[in-house]
């Protein structure tokens, strides 16, 4: 299966919808660098994120987040917390990755 | 060191790895040079004789349309590649249909034939892939 990683704002670019669009059952979900803001449970993106959580693994580095202010509390229910070694076990664990740059 | 070839190496009979690349182009032509550097890797890629899949989606999908005309912002069309791209072998050119749809975009409006797929198709194919390079 394939890793994504999305790397940008879903308020600034569409990077998250084109992921989500082609985006299978059973793959992973990177949101780093600005594209942690779209992991807060209040957003408008919210609600596509809670949907790929029904069949996907959605993650977030948690540094990325630390430096935004964003704490786990803010996040959609079922995104699950990464440091850098997570980063870099999911790279290894999943088959392929693809950045949506 | 000598100068001789290992046999196993020789030209016509040396059989390398193949696995499967797909390139996905999403940005639009000119704004920046994202399309035109993955052109170069593309085609650079045809040396290594693997097995080629180019996407063209999101914005991507400009890279395609017909009559580019370039002359007045002093850039170099990049449109003319593309058709180059069959006397390379690359022959599997996808175009994702949610992208030509949002640009009211037809294949019609391209220039050269592709394979138009649903984003879900797409990514079916996207998974059968041992190395994706997207810009």
């Amino acid at each position: 299966m394939i890793l994504h990683t999305v790397n940008k704002s879903p308020y600034e670019r569409i990077n998250l919808d084109s992921c989500l669009r082609v985006a299978r059952i059973g793959c992973g979900i990177l949101l780093l660098e600005d594209g942690v803001i779209a992991a807060l449970a209040t957003g408008a993106a919210a609600q596509a994120l809670s949907v790929a959580l029904s069949d996907k693994s959605v993650y977030v580095l948690g540094p990325d987040l630390d430096a935004r202010g964003l704490r786990e509390c803010d996040l959609v229910i079922g995104i699950k917390i990464v440091d850098y070694d997570g980063f870099v076990d999911l790279v290894a664990g999943y088959d392929t990755v693809q950045a949506w740059l | 060191m000598t100068d001789e070839t290992p046999e196993e190496f020789e030209d016509d009979e040396y059989v390398g790895v193949v696995k499967k690349f797909m390139f996905i182009n999403r940005k639009a032509p000119y704004g920046s040079i994202y399309g035109h550097e993955m052109q170069e890797t593309i085609l650079i890629s045809t040396a290594f004789e693997q097995d080629v899949s180019v996407v063209f989606m999101d914005d991507g999908v400009f890279l395609l349309k017909k009559g580019h005309d370039t002359a007045t912002i002093n850039m170099k069309n990049v449109s003319p590649a593309y058709r180059a791209f069959k006397g390379y072998d690359i022959e599997k050119l996808y175009v994702e249909r949610e992208s030509l749809d949002a640009r009211g975009l037809s294949p019609n409006d391209l220039l050269v034939p592709v394979e138009v797929l649903s984003a879900t198709e797409l990514g079916d194919l996207m998974e059968q892939q041992d190395i994706i390079i997207s810009a």
